[in-house]
């Protein structure tokens, strides 16, 4: 909007974004945790979120709180990751992961699948049954990684409340389970447990997206609707990222929404099925060093 | 308030025909791109748009994550995610919790929208059977962006209209078939 000459230069910048501005760069001195790169819009919703559900007024309060007390970080990094999914979510995905992915996985003696940003594991669990379904769990190793220390507990110890199984049990059967999700998972009062098998070769292991570097050599990597929570520049470190991990001809699983038209690295990756942005990593030559 | 800029309309119960009537009335030059939260319980909104292309007299397409808003196009948040609009006047989904029971919802759309376009924004709310968009179109209200609500004994549900009138109150309270009018009128 055109501002006339004469009036006085108030900066285009509201109080709220100040003090969110001010809370990001708090977050990174005081604790190192890197928030600058994360799309805005629902950045400024978690923090506003966290100010309500804290019972305080500003979001400058909430960075006195996160500057001063060393407990409160934990409580902070948990509302800035709202860590929401549900088990085979997009079943269709997961039945292409099995039906294209996983016969190519077949093929390797030992096969790494790096489940990046694992939330509270519903998906680690997800992919831990189809693939013991398909005969290759006992030669998968999954890395399960989120910079969250509470939703990486939460997602170990795989319990989730019941009412979410018959949804869950719907999209199992949709991504071609050949059994009943209940055959995993033992129900007591208002909550359901995941057989512990299930975990039995998953590493459930800290790495932030945003500072943390390569560490395995990976067949798969999953990494759903966690970009989308990132600027172009992140996610673009994040592809690279993904691509310097992977193997080559390995694959990348990314949210059915996902956009990578601003991501120069997307370029090394080749769908396989585009819809449900599975890609595949091409030859070496198209990478830059 | 400034010119307009931009425009978000948000719908749930009744919202699929409110939409094609609106949508066919609209003047075919308007410069504004337009962003429509509908709730469905469908899994895609293929359908949606589909339908909403038949009559409506600008195109319609599903917004997509980081794309920028172009002028004189009708977007539909996906189904399943929140769908935002970043100051840089492009387009970002989330998957955070449900807001009042609903993903994609109006509020989140409203709220970021009225940050992002400030007094530029027409922000409209029609029939629908909950009170999402009523704290939405409070926040485009306050940072000086126009309200118009679908009056609630137009609509074919009432609930929707009738919390944002009580909570954000409106710019203009009207039936359905005056709203095309209004926008052309504001925004050519």
């Amino acid at each position: 909007m055109s501002r006339l000459a004469d009036q006085p230069q108030a900066p285009d910048t509201s109080l709220e974004d100040i003090e969110i501005e001010l809370f990001v760069r708090a977050l990174k001195l005081r604790h190192g945790y890197d928030f600058t790169q994360y799309a805005p819009a629902s950045l400024k919703r978690r923090v506003l979120q966290l100010v309500h559900a804290q019972g305080i007024d500003t979001v400058s309060a909430l960075t006195t709180r996160v500057l001063h007390e060393q407990d409160f970080l934990p409580v902070v990094l948990e509302g800035l990751s709202v860590p929401v999914s549900e088990m085979f979510r997009d079943p269709d995905v997961f039945l292409a992961l099995r039906e294209q992915v996983f016969p190519v996985l077949a093929s390797y003696p030992q096969i790494n699948i790096w489940q990046a940003g694992c939330a509270h594991g519903q998906e680690v669990y997800s992919l831990a049954i189809l693939l013991e379904e398909a005969g290759l769990y006992d030669r998968t190793q999954i890395y399960a990684t989120d910079f969250n220390e509470s939703a990486l507990r939460h997602a170990q110890e795989g319990i989730y409340p019941s009412r979410e199984a018959q949804l869950w049990s719907r999209n199992y059967l949709a991504a071609g389970g050949s059994h009943t999700l209940a055959d995993y998972y033992s129900a007591r009062y208002e909550l359901i447990k995941l057989d512990q098998r299930l975990r039995r070769n998953v590493i459930f292991a800290n790495h932030n997206l945003v500072t943390d570097e390569v560490f395995c050599e990976a067949h798969l990597v999953l990494c759903r609707n966690v970009l989308i929570y990132f600027s172009d520049p992140l996610q673009d470190r994040t592809l690279a990222l993904f691509r310097d991990s992977l193997v080559r001809g390995g694959f990348l699983c990314l949210g059915t929404r996902e956009s990578l038209d601003f991501a120069p690295s997307a370029s090394d990756f080749k769908p396989v099925d585009a819809a449900r942005r599975i890609y595949r990593l091409g030859p070496r030559n198209a990478v830059k060093e | 308030m400034a010119t307009p800029q931009a425009i978000v309309i948000g719908c749930s119960a009744g919202g699929l025909t409110a939409l094609e009537h609106l949508f066919a009335r609209l003047d075919a030059t308007l410069s504004q791109p337009i962003a429509v939260c509908c709730h469905t319980g469908s899994s895609t909104v293929d359908l949606l748009c589909e339908l909403l292309a038949r009559h409506a007299t600008l195109p319609v397409e599903e917004a997509r994550e980081r794309t920028p808003m172009r002028g004189g196009v009708i977007y539909v948040a996906p189904s399943g995610y929140h769908l935002l609009v970043e100051t840089s006047r492009r387009f970002a989904l989330s998957v955070d919790q449900r807001v009042s029971f609903a993903r994609p919802s109006i509020d989140v759309l409203f709220e970021s929208a009225a940050e992002a376009w400030r007094d530029g924004l027409i922000g409209v709310l029609l029939t629908g059977a909950n009170s999402d968009g009523a704290d939405g179109l409070l926040r485009i209200r306050e940072r000086g962006g126009l309200a118009i609500v679908q009056d609630p004994v137009d609509a074919e549900s009432p609930a929707m209209p009738t919390a944002a009138l009580e909570r954000a109150g409106a710019d203009h309270c009207l039936p359905l078939a005056d709203i095309a009018p209004l926008i052309n009128r504001l925004c050519l």
